[in-house]
C-alpha cells in the first residue's frame, strides 16, 4: 500500500487525466463541502437561538399580575391584579416541585444611578437571593444576594458588566458605594448575562431594601420559580393550580386567562427543542442527500472510468498486471481523488463558516438576523466522520466497476477498439 | 517449449455455442519461428489467445515450458505471462498517456523492478530498435512502424522464452512489414520463439514452418526450408 513505485504509477495517471481528475474531485469536494457548510450553519443557528431563549433557566415560570377582562363576584372586569408578599410564600409553601423561587418588585420613580461623576439609567429590580438559580447568571466578581442581605436589610447590589463599564470605567467596583435615588448601595458583585437585547443594564439589590426604603408595601410585580423534574404536562398542571389559587385569593373568575399571566419556559423550553431538532434534522437530511449524490458522482465517473480504460487494463494484464493489482490501481486512484478532493471540501466549509464568524458577515448583510446566528462550527468528529464515509463509498464506488474490469478477459479488452 | 493435445474451445453466445477450436494437436519447440495462418473465423486468433493464455481452453492438455496450463488464478497466469510471454498486437496497444519509455518499462513495473532501472533499461532497449530519440515521445506522435517497434521492445524487455504476434504487420505498409519482420527474425536468432498469426502469406512464408488452421483444425503443415532466403517472399499464393 505504502509502495512509493505504486504510488508514482498512481501519481503519473491522475497528472495524465486531468479532467477526469477534476470532475471526480470537483463533486465529493462540492459534497462535503456542503454537508460542512449546512452542518455549521445549522449549529449556528442553534446557538444563537439558544444563547437568546437561554437567558432563563428552561425549568423556570414567571407570573405576572394583568387585568381582569371578566366581571367575577361583583367586581367589575378591569380590575387590576397586584401579586403581594403573602402569595409568594403561599405559592413557596404550596407548590411542592418548587426548586427555588424568587420574587421581584420595582422601584419607583426615576432611576438614576451614580457613583462619583459617572452615572446612568439602568434597571433595577430588587429580587430574593435566589434569583441567580432562575435567571442564567455567570458571576465574574465577588458574589449575588445572599439569604443574609435579604434577613438583615443590608444595602447591597450586584451589578451587570455593562454597569460596572459605565460607573467604573477605570476602577474595580467591588465593595465600592454606588447612590440609587440617592441611598447609598455596596457593590458586592459584578455578573454577565445574555439577552434579547443588547442594551440590557441590570442591577439587583435585596426585595426586603426595596419594598422597606423605596416602596413602603409589600407589592410585588413578579413571581419567579423553577421547577424539579417536570414535564410539559406536569407544569401545565402546576400552572392551573396557581392559577385557581390565585384566583381564589384576588377574587378573579378562574377562566380568565388576562388576570394573570403566566410564562412557562419548560414549554417554552421544549418548543424550542423540538424546533432545534428539526432545523437540525432537516439539515441532516441535506447533508446525506449532498453526500449520496456526491457519491453517486463518484460512482458513475468511476464507472466512466474503467470503461475508458478497459483497452489500457487490457494491456496491463496481456503483460502481467495480476487483478489484484488492476483493482488496487483503480481503487487507490479513487481513494487518492476522494479524499484529497474531500480534504479540500473540509477545508473549504470550515473556511467559509470561520470567515463568517470571524467577519461577522452576517451582521453586515443583515444585522438583525446576526443574534440568531452564533459561533457556527462543525463538530470535528462530524466532519471527519463525513469525509471517511466519502472515502469509503468513493472507494466502493471504485471497487466494483474495477473489479468488474479486472475480470475482463484481456483479450475482449484489447478488442474494444 | 509449446505443446498441445486436443484442444478445443467453443464461445457461447447467446443462445449459441461456437465451437471454433475442434481438436488441435501441436507441437513447437524451443526457438522456433512459427507462423499460424488461416482465413478470419478459422480459430488462429483463440489459439494464439489460448497459447498466450490470455483465453483459457474448454478442453485438451496445454503444456508450457514444460508446465501444464490448466485452469489457473488469474494472477498465476499474470505471472506467466509477464515472465514467459512477449505480446506484440496488430493494433501495438501501447497505453496513450505514457511516452515510449514508460510503455516499454510497464512489464518491469509488474516485475517490481525499481523506476530508474527500469526505465534505463527501456531506453536500451529502444535504442536496440533505432527509437532512442524517441524515447520521450508519446505514441500519438509516432508512426506505426515506431509504435510497432516500441511495442517489440516492450515485448523483449522481459527477457520472453516466447513472442507472441498478432499480425504484427496488419497495420503497415509493407517496407515497415518487412522490416517488422526482419526484427523479428532477429528476435528469432537470439533464440525466443517466436509465433506469428497471420493471413499474409508473404509473411508467412517468412517463418520456418507455417501451421494453416481451416475451421477450427489443422489443415496442413507446411515446413519451409528456405528460412533465410528471402526469395521465399516471392512463392506465389498457394491458394
Amino acid at each position: 500500500m505504502f509502495d512509493r513505485d505504486k504510488w508514482q504509477e498512481i501519481f503519473s495517471t491522475i497528472r495524465k487525466n486531468k479532467t477526469r481528475t477534476i470532475l471526480t474531485g470537483f463533486s465529493v469536494a462540492t459534497g462535503i463541502f456542503m454537508l460542512i457548510f449546512l452542518l455549521g450553519a445549522g449549529r449556528g443557528l442553534r446557538n444563537g437561538m439558544t444563547s437568546v431563549f437561554a437567558q432563563d433557566a428552561t425549568n423556570s415560570m414567571q407570573i405576572f399580575g394583568g387585568r381582569t377582562t371578566k366581571a367575577y363576584k361583583g367586581t367589575p372586569e378591569g380590575k387590576r391584579i397586584q401579586m403581594v408578599n403573602d402569595d409568594f410564600l403561599n405559592l413557596k409553601k404550596s407548590i411542592q416541585k418548587i426548586d427555588v423561587i424568587s420574587a421581584m418588585s420595582y422601584i419607583p420613580g426615576a432611576e438614576t444611578i451614580s457613583y462619583k461623576n459617572n452615572f446612568g439609567n439602568f434597571n433595577v429590580s430588587p429580587v430574593h437571593d435566589t434569583y441567580k438559580e432562575i435567571k442564567n447568571f455567570e458571576i465574574l466578581k465577588g458574589r449575588f444576594l445572599n439569604q443574609n442581605d435579604l434577613d438583615e436589610h443590608r444595602k447591597v447590589v450586584a451589578i451587570q458588566d455593562e454597569v460596572k463599564k459605565v460607573l467604573f470605567p477605570k476602577e474595580t467596583a467591588l465593595n465600592k458605594y454606588i447612590n440609587i435615588n440617592d441611598i447609598k448601595f455596596k457593590v458586592i458583585g459584578i455578573f454577565h448575562q445574555s439577552s434579547f437585547d443588547d442594551n440590557s443594564r441590570e442591577i439587583y439589590i435585596p426585595i426586603t431594601v426595596a419594598q422597606k426604603i423605596f416602596n413602603n408595601n409589600d407589592h410585588i410585580r413578579r413571581i419567579s420559580f423553577t421547577l424539579n423534574d417536570v414535564s410539559v404536562e406536569e407544569s401545565k398542571n402546576i400552572e392551573r393550580q396557581i392559577t385557581y389559587k390565585m384566583a381564589d385569593r384576588h377574587n378573579f373568575s378562574k377562566e380568565d386567562k388576562n388576570a394573570l399571566w403566566i410564562r412557562n419556559n419548560i414549554e417554552n423550553s421544549q418548543t424550542f427543542a423540538g424546533l432545534f431538532s428539526a432545523i437540525e434534522m432537516f439539515v441532516w437530511i441535506i447533508g446525506i442527500f449532498t453526500i449520496v449524490l456526491g457519491v453517486i458522482g463518484v460512482f458513475n465517473i468511476m464507472m466512466i472510468v474503467v470503461r475508458e480504460r478497459t483497452k489500457e487494463i487490457g494491456i496491463r494484464k496481456a503483460i502481467g498486471a495480476s487483478p489484484g493489482s488492476v483493482v488496487g490501481l483503480i481503487l487507490m486512484e479513487a481513494i487518492f481523488i476522494t479524499a484529497a478532493s474531500g480534504y479540500v471540501g473540509l477545508i473549504a466549509g470550515v473556511g467559509l463558516l470561520e470567515a463568517i464568524n470571524q467577519f461577522d458577515i452576517i451582521e453586515k448583510i443583515y444585522a438583525p438576523a446576526a443574534i440568531y446566528f452564533l459561533d457556527p462550527q462543525v463538530d470535528l468528529g462530524i466532519a471527519i466522520g463525513a469525509t471517511i464515509v466519502l472515502v469509503i463509498t468513493g472507494a466502493l464506488a471504485g471497487f466494483f466497476p474495477a473489479r468488474k474490469a479486472a475480470a475482463i478477459r484481456p483479450i475482449e479488452a484489447l478488442r474494444d477498439e | 517449449m509449446i505443446r498441445l493435445q486436443n484442444i478445443h474451445k467453443s464461445y457461447i453466445t447467446g443462445t449459441n455455442k461456437l465451437h471454433v477450436l475442434k481438436g488441435i494437436d501441436l507441437h513447437i519447440k524451443e526457438g522456433e519461428l512459427v507462423s499460424i495462418m488461416g482465413s478470419s473465423g478459422s480459430g488462429k486468433s483463440t489459439l494464439l489467445n489460448i497459447l498466450g493464455l490470455l483465453d483459457n481452453h474448454d478442453e485438451g492438455v496445454y503444456e508450457l515450458n514444460n508446465e501444464e496450463i490448466k485452469s489457473m488464478s488469474e494472477t498465476k497466469a499474470a505471472k506467466l505471462r509477464n515472465n514467459l510471454l512477449g505480446f506484440v498486437f496488430q493494433s501495438f496497444n501501447l497505453i496513450s498517456f505514457k511516452n515510449a519509455m514508460e510503455n516499454v518499462a510497464l512489464p518491469l513495473y509488474y516485475q517490481k523492478v525499481s523506476r530508474k532501472k527500469r526505465n534505463n533499461l527501456a531506453v536500451e532497449y529502444l535504442d536496440k530498435m533505432g527509437l532512442k530519440e524517441w524515447a520521450h515521445h508519446m505514441p500519438n506522435e509516432l508512426s506505426g512502424g515506431q509504435k510497432q517497434r516500441v511495442a517489440i521492445a516492450r515485448a523483449m524487455i522481459t527477457q520472453p522464452k516466447i513472442i507472441l504476434a498478432d499480425e504484427p504487420t496488419g497495420a503497415l505498409d509493407s517496407a515497415t512489414s518487412i522490416e517488422v519482420m526482419d526484427l523479428l527474425r532477429e528476435i528469432n536468432q537470439s533464440g525466443i520463439t517466436v509465433i506469428i498469426v497471420t493471413h499474409e502469406n508473404d509473411i508467412a512464408h517468412m517463418t520456418d514452418r507455417i501451421i494453416n488452421l481451416k475451421d477450427g483444425v489443422i489443415e496442413s503443415i507446411v515446413e519451409n526450408n528456405k528460412i533465410n532466403n528471402t526469395e521465399s517472399v516471392k512463392i506465389p499464393l498457394q491458394e
